[in-house]
C-alpha cells in the first residue's frame, strides 16, 4: 500500500490539535486529585500514586460554598433557559405566522437592537437593574435575560420554512389560537426547541461578568463567579483544589455535550453528514 | 371581535413578554448609556450634573484610556488573524478523506464549552511560577534551573498570554464555521480539478479559499467584534485591576473600573463605551459594504 505523504501531514496536524485542546483538561482532572507537592516542583505527570478525593472533600465539605453555588447555577441555569424556550418561540412564531399591524416594524426594531454590543450595556443596565430593586438577586440574572432576540430569530425561520397544513387542519377541528400552539406547534419544533435550549443553557451556566456585577451576597453566586472568588480569596496558590472547583465547573456541560451530542452539532451545523 | 382584531391581540400578546425585556434591557439601556455619557454621574446622591462633552475632553487626556485602547488594538491584531487562520486550517482538514473524523470533532469542540471563569483558572495553573509550562520549559533547557518565569506577574506576558487563552477557547466555534460551509461545496469543483491534475493545496488555494471567502467575511467580524468587547478573561486573570503596568488592561475592563471601581465615575464609563459601540458599527458597516462591493464584480 502506498503512503500518501500529504495524508501522513493531515493526520499529524489533527494530532497536534486535538492533544492542544484536551491537554489543559486533562492536566485540569489529574490536579484535582493531586496533593499539591506533586503538581510543583516540576514533576508533572498526568498519573500520581498519591492521588486521592481529598480536594473535592475539600471543596465540597471544608469550604462549603460549592454545593450552594452548583444549585444556584442550577436554579437560574433552569429557570433562565425555561423563559427563553417560551418567550423566544413565541415571539418567533407570532413574527412569522400571525398577520397583525406593526409586525414588519417590530421586526427591524428588533433587527436593529440586536446590533448594540452587549458589554456598552453593563453600566445602564447595572443602573436599570439597580433601580427596579433586582440587584443582589436571581432575578438580575434572569430577568435581562429572559428573551435572545437571536433565537428569536432562529424559531422566526424555523417558522417560516415550516408547512402550515397541520395548524390549518387543527383550526377547522376548532382549536384556538394559543392550543394550537402549545399542542401542535411546540412539538413540532422540538428539535429546534432542543438545540435553543442547550446553546441557552450553556450561557446562562457559564456567564461570569453579570452575576460578578450583579450579585454582592456570597450564597446566591453561581459557579463561575464561585470559582473566581475561591480563587481570589481563599486557594491562592491551592492549584489542586481550584482545580477540583474548575472540574466541579465545567463537567456538567461535558457530560450534556456527550448526552445532547446531536443537537449540538445541529446548533452549529456541524452535522454534514447527511 | 373580528379576525383582524383577534390576530391584532394574538400577535401582539405573543410577542409582549419579549418586546418589553429587549425594550427595557436593550432599548432604554442604549438611550440611557448615551445620556449617561454626557453627565457626571453621582450615585450616591443621585444627581447628574450635564456637563456637555466633558467626559470627551477627559478622555483625550487620560493616559490609562490610552493604554487600554492600545492593548485592546493589539489583542484584536494578534487574536484575529490567528483564530482565523486556526480554524480555516483545522476545518479544511477535517473536511478531508480522513478516519476518525467525528471523534476529532467533538475532541476539538471542547474548549467552546467551558466558562471562562474555569478556563482562566486551568491556563494560570498552567502557567503559574510553579506550573507545567515552567517545569516543561525548564525540562527541554530552554530554561536555565531555577529560572522559572513568573507569567501571572509579568507586565511583558500578560497580554500574550490572554492572547493565547482567547484563540485556544475561541477558534473551534469559528471552525464550526468554517465546517458548515464547507460541507456545502459541491464536491464536482474538486472532481473537475483533480481531472485537471490538481493537487490538494492547488485545489484548497484555488476552490476552498475563495469559495469560503464571505464566510471569512463574517468569521472576521464576529472575531473583531469580539475581541474588542474582550473582558472576562482579562478581568480574572489581573484580578480585574489590569494587572502589573495596566499591560492587561483592556477597554471595556476599563469601563468596569470606571464605573464600578473607587474612582466612580459612571458618566465617563458610559461615554467610553458609547465611543466603543461607535467604533465596532462603523467597522461592521465598512466590512459589509466591502464584502458587498467586491460581489458586485
Amino acid at each position: 500500500m502506498k503512503i500518501k505523504p500529504m495524508r501522513v501531514l493531515l493526520y499529524v496536524v489533527l494530532v497536534i490539535v486535538s492533544l492542544m485542546t484536551l491537554y489543559p483538561f486533562l492536566w485540569m482532572i489529574a490536579a484535582s486529585f493531586m496533593p499539591m507537592a506533586d503538581i510543583v516542583g516540576g514533576n508533572m505527570q498526568l498519573i500520581s500514586p498519591n492521588m486521592s478525593l481529598d480536594n473535592y472533600r475539600f471543596i465540597l465539605n471544608v469550604n462549603n460554598h460549592f454545593p450552594r453555588w452548583f444549585l444556584n447555577s442550577v436554579i437560574v441555569s433552569v429557570v433562565g433557559t425555561l423563559t427563553n424556550v417560551f418567550l423566544n418561540t413565541m415571539a418567533g412564531y407570532a413574527l412569522s405566522r400571525i398577520e397583525f399591524k406593526g409586525r414588519n416594524q417590530l421586526y427591524y426594531a428588533l433587527l436593529a437592537l440586536i446590533m448594540v454590543p452587549s458589554q456598552v450595556l453593563l453600566v445602564p443596565n447595572f443602573l436599570l437593574i439597580n433601580s427596579l430593586g433586582m440587584l443582589d438577586s436571581y432575578a438580575a440574572l434572569i430577568v435581562p435575560a429572559m428573551v435572545n432576540i437571536g433565537y428569536i430569530f432562529l424559531m422566526r425561520q424555523f417558522f417560516v420554512n415550516f408547512p402550515s397544513e397541520c395548524e390549518e387542519a387543527a383550526y377547522i377541528d376548532g382549536l384556538g389560537r394559543m392550543a394550537c400552539f402549545f399542542r401542535i406547534c411546540m412539538p413540532l419544533a422540538r428539535t429546534a426547541i432542543a438545540t435553543q435550549a442547550i446553546f441557552i443553557f450553556m450561557g446562562f451556566w457559564n456567564e461570569f461578568t453579570r452575576p460578578m456585577l450583579y450579585l454582592r451576597t456570597m450564597s446566591l453566586f453561581t459557579l463561575p463567579l464561585g470559582l473566581q472568588t475561591f480563587q481570589s480569596r481563599d486557594a491562592g496558590e491551592m492549584w489542586n483544589q481550584i482545580m477540583a472547583a474548575a472540574t466541579l465547573t465545567v463537567m456538567p456541560i461535558v457530560v450534556m455535550y456527550f448526552v445532547f451530542n446531536r443537537y449540538f452539532m445541529m446548533g452549529v451545523r456541524m452535522d454534514g453528514d447527511k | 371581535m373580528t379576525r383582524k382584531t383577534r390576530e391584532m391581540v394574538q400577535g401582539w400578546g405573543f410577542l409582549l413578554p419579549s418586546v418589553v425585556v429587549s425594550g427595557i434591557f436593550l432599548g432604554i439601556a442604549t438611550v440611557f448609556v448615551i445620556y449617561l455619557s454626557f453627565h457626571n454621574v453621582n450615585l450616591i446622591t443621585g444627581n447628574n450634573v450635564f456637563i456637555g462633552l466633558g467626559n470627551w475632553e477627559r478622555a483625550l487626556a487620560d493616559p490609562m484610556l490610552h493604554t487600554a485602547i492600545r492593548n485592546t488594538l493589539t489583542f484584536s491584531a494578534v487574536v484575529v488573524p490567528a483564530q482565523t487562520l486556526l480554524s480555516l486550517i483545522v476545518a479544511a482538514v477535517l473536511n478531508s478523506k480522513i478516519n476518525f473524523k467525528k471523534t476529532f470533532r467533538t475532541v476539538v469542540f471542547l474548549p467552546t464549552l467551558t466558562s471562562s471563569s474555569a478556563l482562566t483558572m486551568i491556563f494560570m495553573f498552567l502557567f503559574n511560577i510553579r506550573g507545567p509550562v515552567n517545569a516543561v520549559l525548564l525540562g527541554a533547557g530552554v530554561l536555565e534551573p531555577g529560572g522559572n518565569i513568573n507569567f501571572l506577574q509579568s507586565t511583558a506576558w500578560m497580554l500574550p498570554l490572554i492572547m493565547i487563552m482567547n484563540i485556544w477557547s475561541t477558534f473551534p466555534m469559528y471552525m464550526t464555521f468554517y465546517l458548515a460551509s464547507l460541507q456545502e461545496l459541491p464536491k464536482s469543483l474538486y472532481e473537475a480539478a483533480e481531472i485537471d491534475g490538481a493537487g490538494e493545496v492547488r485545489k484548497f488555494l484555488s476552490i476552498t479559499v475563495p469559495y469560503l471567502k464571505p464566510i471569512t467575511t463574517y468569521v472576521l467580524l464576529t472575531g473583531v467584534i469580539g475581541t474588542l468587547q474582550m473582558f472576562d478573561q482579562a478581568f480574572i486573570l489581573t484580578g480585574g485591576d489590569g494587572g502589573p503596568a495596566n499591560a492587561g488592561l483592556t477597554i471595556t475592563l476599563l469601563i468596569y473600573r470606571m464605573a464600578f471601581g473607587p474612582v466612580n465615575a459612571m458618566g465617563y464609563a458610559a461615554m467610553i463605551a458609547i465611543a466603543l459601540m461607535v467604533f465596532i458599527l462603523t467597522l461592521s458597516f465598512i466590512i459589509n459594504r466591502l464584502n458587498k462591493e467586491e460581489r458586485l464584480y
